[in-house]
């Protein structure tokens, strides 16, 4: 029985190592070899991004943003799981049908379409216009601004769900006990409902805070000059510079950061564990 | 504690009415059992006083005071959920301490409290436990000790033992029984369990379809049911037509059967079956197309009746339950 059952986690074995494991030994060869086409195992391209301040700018420049996104996209995200589990239940499917739009939607459409919509002379430049709020130009596309807009667009709807799920699982039943035990509504929320709901904040944090780390589409396009991330040097330093050692190197940092922040965000998760 | 007083109770959900005129008085520190078959309204009355649900019609009174319009946080009630309702990342005591620290009193005052309860319900071993590492037995006691702790005016129960099993639920009757007439805090126990109803109450109220069909003792109900539902509902009954056409009941075990024709026989028929659970033997005898129960207690092994034999039935008259029209 046991034999047959590692017989049968091969394909996947050989499936993970082939898409996954392999090309990251390669990533991990080539970030130490040098882009100046001397041989041998080198450093180079790590002292360089540690050592040169424009890169450690960018890196604290993807933290912050990702960050932004992720506080912003809490923010959104919390009240709406709240209501569509606990209060408007009749209106949960059309919200959750409204939520998950953008998840449908092809990432370019949905970037050019903020690229239109933020920028001078577009929608929300005019409408602002109209009811007086501005005047002249807008001038928020093509700054971190609008790249933060566009990556909450992207990111809250995995938020919303996760929350959304930890929230149904709040039975009613609870929040009746803490009333009839004398709580009111607000100390209820706070004392049983949103302890309660804490691992599927902290895992919508995790879903999108992480993948923020490495986007590269929104900044290029919402951020233009402006948006230069993480993502976007890799992405330079593979297409554009032929970089590839270098770019390699920088991607191991990201994926540094990724997997430190996910260790600390699943053991803040494990504290709020019940089962 | 509280004297507690329903006044035409009425609830409906849109054209369904599910508690309908419900009048209960209720005298301080008593035990009521509400009884009644599944859908008859009894969780949706206990809501109405627990406020959770807001009635149609009708009053509820704490004492004097009519609490209608009190939110549910401010009635000062426990209540002991089916599915216990435990905060599952809380520790025992966490729980117990919940409904305390709602309260402006000082941590002194919460432990002590906190202690005294988890001791009455025998649950100081497993004080710094979450939910989730009790079985459910001890859930049941952690429930309780929650909604004793606020020393409520009212407990309410519902259906809080059916979750157990047999022997434990039986365990546990007789320790709330203890438990509750310590506390003396008037109680609604909430079951659709006709044995556990007797055991536990001093009063039974049976619903059936959102009335109360009679309320009562245990002693009342059983031996003097208003009509065929109380009857059939709370313990066996068979029933039989008199020559006035009037219906009347005689419980299983009032019955006398003997194989020899005697004085004052009332039916003769013929078992055709018979079951035997130790203590009792059940017979069911065929009178005039009619199954007649019958139970005795075995005093001694009876061999002497068999199955296919004619047998003669007597009661005496006062065994006789008269029951309302229905
Ligand atoms: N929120 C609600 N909306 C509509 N109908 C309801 C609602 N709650 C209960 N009902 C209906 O009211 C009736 C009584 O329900 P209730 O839960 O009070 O029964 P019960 O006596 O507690 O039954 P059980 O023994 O199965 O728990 C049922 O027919 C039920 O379907
Ligand atoms: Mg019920």
């Amino acid at each position: 029985m046991k034999k047959k059952k590692k017989l049968l986690t091969f394909p996947s074995i050989i499936v993970l190592t082939v898409f996954a494991i392999l090309p990251l030994i390669i990533m991990l060869v080539y970030s130490f070899q040098s882009d100046s086409g001397s041989s041998g195992v080198t450093l180079e391209n790590y002292t360089n991004f540690f050592l040169k301040s424009v890169y450690l700018k960018l890196t604290y420049r993807t933290i912050i943003n990702s960050l932004a996104v992720t506080i912003i996209s809490l923010i959104i995200s919390y009240p709406l799981a709240y209501f569509m589990a606990k209060k408007f239940k009749g209106l949960k499917n059309i919200v959750m049908i409204l939520i998950l739009i953008p998840f449908f939607t092809n990432q370019l459409v949905r970037v050019y379409s903020w690229l239109i919509f933020l920028q001078d002379g577009g929608v929300l430049n005019s409408f602002l216009q109209s009811v007086g709020l501005i005047e002249g130009s807008l001038g928020i596309l093509f700054t971190q601004g609008a790249v933060v807009i566009g990556l909450v667009h992207a990111f809250f709807p995995y938020m919303v769900i996760t929350i959304y799920l930890a929230l149904e699982r709040v039975d009613n039943s609870l929040l009746e006990a803490s009333s009839s035990l004398g709580a009111s509504k607000v100390r209820t929320f706070f004392q049983v409902v949103l302890p309660l709901s804490m691992p599927g904040v902290v895992t919508g944090i995790m879903i999108v805070f992480v993948p923020c780390l490495g986007t590269f589409v929104e900044p290029r396009i919402l951020g233009g000059v402006n948006g230069t991330v993480i993502g976007t040097v890799i992405e330079d330093q593979f297409f554009e510079i032929y970089g590839w050692n270098f770019g390699a190197a920088i991607a191991f940092v990201l994926f540094a950061m990724v997997i430190i922040s996910m260790t600390g965000l699943s053991r803040i998760g494990r504290r709020y564990d019940n089962e | 504690m509280a004297n507690i007083k329903l006044e035409n109770l009425t609830k409906r959900f849109g054209e369904n009415t599910v508690v309908d005129r419900v009048n209960i008085e209720i005298p301080n520190g008593t035990l009521v059992s509400i009884l009644g078959p599944s859908g008859c309204g009894k969780t949706t009355l206990l809501r109405m006083i627990a406020g959770f649900e807001t009635p149609d019609e009708g009053s509820i009174f704490f004492d004097q005071d009519s609490v209608v319009n009190v939110p549910a946080n401010k009635r000062n009630i426990g209540m002991v959920f089916q599915s216990y309702a435990l905060f599952p990342h809380m520790t025992v005591e966490e729980n117990v301490a919940y409904g305390l620290q709602q309260r402006k009193l000082s941590k002194e005052e919460i432990d002590a409290r906190v202690k005294q309860v988890i001791d009455t319900v025998h649950m100081k071993e497993f004080q710094k436990r979450k939910p989730k590492q009790l079985s459910g037995g001890q859930q049941q006691r952690v429930a309780l000790a929650r909604a004793l702790a606020i020393s409520p005016r009212l407990l309410l129960l519902d259906e809080c033992l059916s979750a157990l099993d047999k022997k434990l639920r039986v365990e546990m009757q007789t320790e709330l029984r203890k438990i509750l007439e310590e506390s003396k805090v008037t109680t609604f126990f909430v079951t659709h369990d006709q044995e556990e109803a007797m055991t536990l109450s001093d009063f039974i109220v049976v619903m059936n379809k959102g009335i109360i069909e009679q309320m009562g003792t245990p002693l009342e109900v059983y031996e003097k049911p208003k009509n065929k539902f109380v009857a059939s509902f709370l313990g066996k009954a068979n029933f039989f037509q008199s020559e006035d056409g009037t219906s009347f009941a005689v419980r299983p075990e009032k019955i006398h059967l003997s194989a020899e024709e005697q004085a004052g026989a009332r039916q003769e028929g013929v078992i055709t079956f018979i079951t035997y659970s130790g203590n009792i033997t059940s017979y069911t005898i065929e009178c005039d197309g009619e199954a007649v129960l019958c139970e005795k207690q075995n005093v001694q092994i009876r061999e002497n009746l068999k199955k296919g034999q004619k047998v003669f039935l007597r009661w005496d008259k006062d065994s006789e339950i008269e029951l309302a029209d229905e």
